[in-house]
């Protein structure tokens, strides 16, 4: 069933001139397929824009004679894909970032992994590409082994072109890679006046570590495996994204059972990760009991993850067709009972952090994140949903077991690190009930339908909603059931930029409070 | 504050005593790495923790560590900023070849005698990622390393006794 606005959008794309063709891509489904001419790539972009659709994600791939460019957009839940070949020899398209910001940084990663240059992109800097590799090398190029031609030492990457800030008293400030914490690597440049912040910019990049590439040739259990590890902090997230794109794929219809439990998994990381994160940010402006008292809730959380599930994190609990292991009653008896008492001691805790003088006057108005610039960035998650964004997977774009649940998702419109603790501290208490509903609805039967390999060329295309935010995953098959082409694209890629605009006029020492209350990963963003 | 204070008292301390692994029990290495310790860092291990490449989980795990229930500062055992002050490098990761050079340089930057831990199934063998044109693998690849604490991730319960173990195995100082 096409949507109701893209039936017009095409009208519209016709009246521009604008060659768009809607194609079958079984596997890409709910998402529809359009292929774009390369000289309308960039047009088609401000079509889109124009229709207010969000900016979802750009990937390329390499079919052999041509390379292969992918831009996802979305609106009102529904996605749209847009397809566009370029020749080899002439890899040049136009660019997307001057339509949508969010498009800047996946560009420059296509332009480092694939060599497809974006004409009138306004950064023509290097991004994912540090020194690892010659900048004549692309690695997900078909003709580039997946071992490279590795330096003996890689070189530091200090050559990069920051900006630069001129002016009496402006002093900048590096910090990383290697912070001053238990944190993953990457660099802040800062330019600041007396404690304030002027501009902030991110390089990022230090731990790519070829997940895009190292997919292929797996087969679909070391696919989730891998997917499992994009980011550990959403390892159910990922490895149930990637898993929809392989079984869509394929076409093997998981169990209703198996997508009761993956729900169940899902709600459990984004429980563990606000519990950690909210602690965590209390932390940063000194309120240690939050700290303690939230790190607590979430060691007790862990451990009930490893009773009913096998593991602290649930690493690995989703396979290709379904999950590892059931629930038992005596498991979900002990989950409920445990959902009880932390209910009842999150209300005592909420009511501290509410009402704590100098806990507000550190965290409101700090970070603060406008609606507009939110929308800008295609900002999602805890960081949109604090700006006025609503946009949540399972509620807007709902998939099973979701598209039968009612899911609560709090928006608020303040924007600060305050809206953002918020959120996440009501969003634990929306999976609670999403958790006791799925437990009591749990329905019978098997947990993991038969694997068969999907035949070579078959795509899929998966969405889950992570603690994060949306997580987007496209899989294509090549032979003997082989990944050709695997990529992930996590929320992080579109709160990263957030980051350097909420910073803004905050004094320096809220950086941190600032950088945890929106917390990308550097790991999910660098692959 | 009240409130706080009332959740205070009501939590009181969860604190977990030693649970038992091989023989001698680890109350009993415990008390003898807390000597070690003492003997030679002067009552206080200071660890400087680096990611090289980790997917993150293994982070979260060690972060685990501070948490009320483990607690490893009661073994004198504390977690620094800088490498300078840093008399153990915990490392996590297949050390992405974008972090190599900064790897080497936090390794230089740390004072002779230093303890490398490799952390995590990556740490140890490069994991799920191995050796690419964007990753060196293992630690031991990029820097010596003394001691490695497996698993993906190792649970804290793991990390305690992987420290607390390198630390015993200590040539004496005398
Ligand atoms: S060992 Fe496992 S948890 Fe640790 S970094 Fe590697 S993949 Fe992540």
């Amino acid at each position: 069933m096409t949507a109701d606005w893209l039936t017009a959008f095409l009208g519209r794309l016709t009246t521009r001139e604008i060659q768009a063709q809607e194609e079958p891509a079984a596997g890409l489904a709910p998402a529809h397929l359009l292929t774009v001419q390369a000289d309308d790539w960039g047009q088609f972009a401000h079509e889109a824009k124009n229709w207010d659709c969000r900016w979802v994600a750009a990937w390329g791939e390499d079919s052999g004679d041509d390379l292969i460019a992918n831009a996802c957009f979305e609106k009102d839940g529904t996605y749209l894909v847009a397809r566009t070949h370029v020749k080899r020899a002439t890899p040049i398209l136009p660019s997307h970032t001057p339509y949508f910001l969010a498009a800047d940084r996946p560009e420059r990663h296509m332009q480092d992994m694939f060599g497809i240059a974006f004409m009138d992109h306004p950064d023509p800097r290097r991004w994912t590409r540090h020194r690892a590799w010659k900048e004549s090398e692309y690695p997900l190029r078909k003709n580039f082994p997946a071992a490279g031609n590795p330096l003996a030492q890689t070189p530091p990457n200090d050559n990069y072109r920051f900006l630069f800030a001129h002016g009496s008293g402006v002093y900048e400030i590096p910090v990383g890679p290697v912070h001053a914490g238990i944190i993953e690597p990457g660099h802040f440049r800062f330019q600041a006046v007396g404690e304030t912040v002027l501009n902030l910019e991110e390089r990022l990049g230090y731990v790519h570590k070829g997940i895009e590439k190292i997919a292929e040739g797996r087969d679909a259990k070391g696919l989730a495996r891998l997917a499992g590890r994009v980011s550990g902090d959403s390892t159910v997230a990922h490895a149930w994204a990637a898993c929809m794109a392989m079984e869509k794929a394929a076409g093997i219809e998981v169990p209703p059972r198996a997508l009761a439990l993956r729900a169940i998994m899902a709600e459990r990381e984004r429980v563990a990760n606000h519990l950690g994160d909210i602690g965590a940010i209390c932390n940063d402006v000194s309120f240690a009991f939050a700290f303690y008292q939230f790190g607590r809730l979430r060691e007790v959380w862990q451990r009930v993850s490893r009773e009913t599930f096998g593991h602290r994190f649930m690493m690995d609990r989703i396979v290709p067709g379904g999950v590892l292991s059931d629930l038992d009653d005596q498991a979900s008896g002990s989950m409920q009972k445990q959902m009880v008492s932390l209910k009842k001691e999150l209300d005592g805790l909420y009511n501290i952090i509410d009402d704590l003088p100098s806990l507000e006057d550190r965290l409101d108005t700090t970070g603060h994140l406008s609606p507009e610039t939110a929308k800008a960035f295609g900002a999602l998650g805890y960081v949109g949903r604090a700006s006025g964004i609503p946009y949540d997977v399972r509620k807007d774009a709902p998939y099973a077991p979701y598209d039968r649940l009612s899911v609560e998702v709090p928006v608020f419109q303040d924007g600060d690190v305050a809206a953002r603790v918020k959120v996440r501290a009501e969003e634990i208490l929306a999976s609670f009930k999403l958790i006791e509903t799925l437990i009591e609805y749990l329905p019978p039967g098997s947990v993991r339908a038969d694997w068969k390999p999907a035949p070579a060329g078959a795509e899929g295309l998966g969405f889950t909603e992570g603690f994060r935010g949306e997580i987007l995953a496209y899989v294509r098959f090549g032979e003997n059931g082989q990944i050709a082409r695997y990529f992930p694209r996590d929320t992080s890629w579109l709160t990263w930029p957030t980051l350097e605009k909420l910073i803004r006029d905050n004094i320096v020492p809220d950086f941190p409070v600032c950088n945890k209350s929106v917390n990308g990963s550097y790991s999910g963003h660098d692959l | 504050m009240l409130r706080i204070l009332g959740k205070i008292q009501r939590i009181g301390i969860v604190t977990e005593p030693l649970p038992k692994i091989d023989e001698p029990a680890l109350e009993e290495v415990g008390a003898q790495i807390k000597a070690k310790i003492g003997e030679m860092f002067s009552g206080s291990l200071a660890i400087r923790q680096v990611d090289a490449g980790s997917c993150n989980g293994c982070e979260l795990e060690i972060h685990a560590l501070n948490n009320p229930y483990y607690g490893i500062e009661r073994f004198g055992v504390h977690f620094v900023a800088s490498p300078r002050h840093a008399d153990m490098l915990l490392v996590t990761g297949p050390v992405s070849r974008h972090m190599e050079a900064a790897l080497r340089r936090t390794y230089d930057a740390t004072p002779e005698p230093k303890l490398v831990i490799a952390v995590g199934e990556c740490g140890a063998n490069g994991g799920e990622f191995g050796v690419s044109y964007a990753s060196c693998g293992a630690v031991s690849n990029v820097i010596p390393v003394d001691a490695v604490i497996r698993g993906c991730p190792p649970t804290p319960l793991d990390l305690m006794r992987g420290i607390l173990q390198a630390v015993g195995e200590l040539p004496a100082l005398k």
